[in-house]
């Protein structure tokens, strides 16, 4: 968690101080989906949403088009790379002579995009993502809550969560499939057990982080208990929460994709599973690829919700450099 | 506005050998020790006291946020049990909600009563104006200055119409000159609203300035040490700070209170292990400064 987070800041600090005003730049940073993959088996204390260290602009010739050109190469190299080694069937040691050329994948990827069944393959997987997810937001945040102001409740409910925590949402594809009546419910079931617990753990931490003085405040202004969670606790926690829904993004789709390999019908991770078996390598890739593309258009989805449900954060700063 | 015909009846804070205990590292700690205080409905209090001797706990206790161990507490009659909107309460820390607007802020307290949208909104409205912030109200608490922060929490507090407000050092974080103006502004509104006022501070000359009575702590566990009534005239201006009254009251309060510091200090030096030869009561600080 702790390299995730710090690396994520940096990325952050790095993109202000040299661009400042380039606007896109960060959106193109967004942690791709195996990143943060990473994260939920072994993440204790997520101290986390702490703003980036104030960026310093430090005005320079050439300031917002330097990291752009930078992309450009990085990205460029990476392509370079491909074509050369599948092009001249590089072998050593790992071996690219079965791996498709940039010019076969991009042909596939055009024509698979007119594709009825490949459409549908990525409506399935989102529309298992946006269920499984909303479940996962719901019940992480309802619980996180509880467990987070009720001292009763979380030394009850807990420890139960604790054990159950470490074990990675892939290790229950074999008893989810037992347990679920449908194919279906168990990807979801799977889906839901990856966000779940990202999302839980950062809204108990928000909670718990809750400066006191603003609950006293609600207290002494009239406040019931249902009102202090729903107004005041729920708000201050909102930035922790969303923090735990952008990872919980990250793991839902590790979650889905592996679920949809081992028991899947439809799904992007059941058709890149499949292209291997039909020894269709091209569509490998591109099922890559669109995993890829859709998780960073989740992420980015999250974002948006919280500028749009967190209108006070950063505006201090701002006003301030 | 704000019912001032009934204020002038009720908002009378009476304490009552009150003291507070604590247990820490399994030692039982008085933090407040037979405290009895009152504050007249309408009347301007003010506790000075030095760190630690508990001028806080007995905020917290009248707020309703801490019960005695001994002792009661009451408003006008009826003891306190826990926070409630007839007692405002400002604090030391900001304490605005930073995820509303100003003006939602002060609303807050209203909307908890159930008072309907337009109803709390002009309400606020003509508080934030009494408060000169009006042109501020879209703007969220980040986007204010430590003064005006604290100048909506005043108004967020009052917004429920409490006859009661209870400070705790607000003006603690602030600088100089927007202290003074800030002990104007209240001294306003404490007379338009005609409120009981407790005010925590540990600034001396802040706590003469606006009050009708000073309570003086001892050192820790607190007890009272010294009531003094403040016979100024009102309304009082920034340069009755320099009058022969005023110094005489500041003077007679600052021996007071240095007593009550060098005593707190010496337990200090004597907590602090030094040896025998350090063992310095108020006297032998005294020499050795």
């Amino acid at each position: 968690m702790a390299s995730t987070v710090t690396m994520r800041a940096v990325r952050d600090t790095d993109a202000l101080s040299a661009g400042g005003a380039a606007g896109p730049a960060p959106a193109t940073r967004v942690p791709s989906v195996p990143e943060e993959a990473v994260v939920p088996a072994l993440a204790p204390a997520p101290a986390v949403a702490a703003a980036p260290p104030p960026a310093r602009p430090r005005p320079r010739l050439g300031g917002a088009l330097r990291p752009m050109l930078m992309n450009m190469v990085s990205i460029g190299l990476l392509l370079g790379f491909w074509y050369l080694a599948t092009a001249y069937r590089w072998d050593f040691y790992i071996r690219f002579d079965n791996v498709p050329t940039p010019g076969e994948v991009f042909g596939e990827a055009l024509r698979l995009l007119g594709d009825d069944k490949f459409v549908t393959n990525i409506g399935v997987s989102l529309w298992r993502i946006g269920v499984g997810f909303l479940i996962a937001t719901v019940l992480g945040v309802v619980v996180g809550m509880l467990c987070g102001r009720y001292a009763l409740f979380k030394g009850l409910v807990f420890p139960a969560l604790e054990v159950l925590r470490p074990i990675p949402a892939i290790a229950w594809v074999p008893i989810s499939i037992m347990l679920w009546p449908s194919t279906e419910s168990s990807i979801l079931f799977i889906t839901f057990i990856g966000a779940f617990f990202p999302i839980l753990l950062n809204t108990l931490h928000g909670v718990a982080s809750v400066d006191t003085v603003l609950i006293r405040a609600a207290r002494c202004l009239g406040t019931s208990e249902y009102a202090l969670m729903t107004q005041v606790v729920l708000k201050a926690a909102l930035p922790h929460i969303f923090t735990g829904l952008a990872v919980g993004m990250g793991v839902a789709w590790v979650s889905l994709i592996a679920a949809e390999m081992i028991s899947g019908q439809f799904g992007v991770g059941y058709f890149t599973w499949e292209a291997y078996s039909l020894i269709e390598y091209p569509h490998i890739v591109v099922g890559m690829l669109v995993i890829g593309v859709l998780g960073l258009l989740c992420s980015g989805a999250i974002r948006l919700a919280g500028k749009i449900l967190m209108p006070w954060q950063g505006i201090g700063g701002k006003e301030n450099s | 506005m704000m019912g001032t015909a009934a204020s002038t009846k009720g908002g009378h804070i009476d304490i009552r050998d009150v003291s507070v205990s604590f247990t820490q590292n399994g030692v039982a700690l008085d933090a407040v020790s037979g405290v009895s205080l009152d504050v007249k409905p309408g009347e301007f209090v003010s506790i000075v006291g030095p760190s630690g001797c508990g001028k806080s706990t007995l905020l917290n206790i009248v707020a309703g946020f801490l019960d005695p161990t001994r002792g009661t507490a009451s408003v006008d009659g009826s003891p306190i049990q826990g926070p409630g909107a007839d007692r405002g309460v400002v604090f030391q820390q900001y304490s605005l909600f930073p995820w509303m607007r100003v003006r939602e802020n002060v609303e807050f307290g209203l909307k908890m009563q159930g008072m309907c949208r337009s109803e709390r909104q002009s309400k606020a409205r003509t508080l934030l104006g009494l408060a000169g912030l009006l042109a501020f109200e879209n703007h969220y608490p980040e986007q204010l200055s430590g003064g005006m922060r604290q100048r909506v929490g005043i108004v967020r507090a009052l917004a429920t119409g409490p006859q009661v407000l209870l400070m705790d050092e607000p003006f603690g974080a602030l600088d100089a000159q927007t202290r003074v103006v800030m002990q104007e502004i209240l001294t306003h509104m404490w007379h338009q609203l005609q409120l009981s006022v407790l005010f925590i501070t540990h600034d001396i000359e802040e706590s003469i300035f606006l009050s009708d009575k000073v309570y003086v702590m001892t050192a820790r566990p607190g007890r009272i040490k010294a009531e003094i009534p403040i016979p100024l005239p009102r309304p009082r201006t920034a340069d009755m700070t320099s009058s022969a009254e005023f110094l005489a009251i500041h003077h007679q309060l600052k021996a007071l209170i240095r007593e009550e510091s060098l005593a707190a200090m010496g337990g200090e030096l004597q907590d602090g292990g030094l040896g025998r030869d350090w063992h310095l009561g108020p006297e032998g600080v005294r020499a050795a400064l």
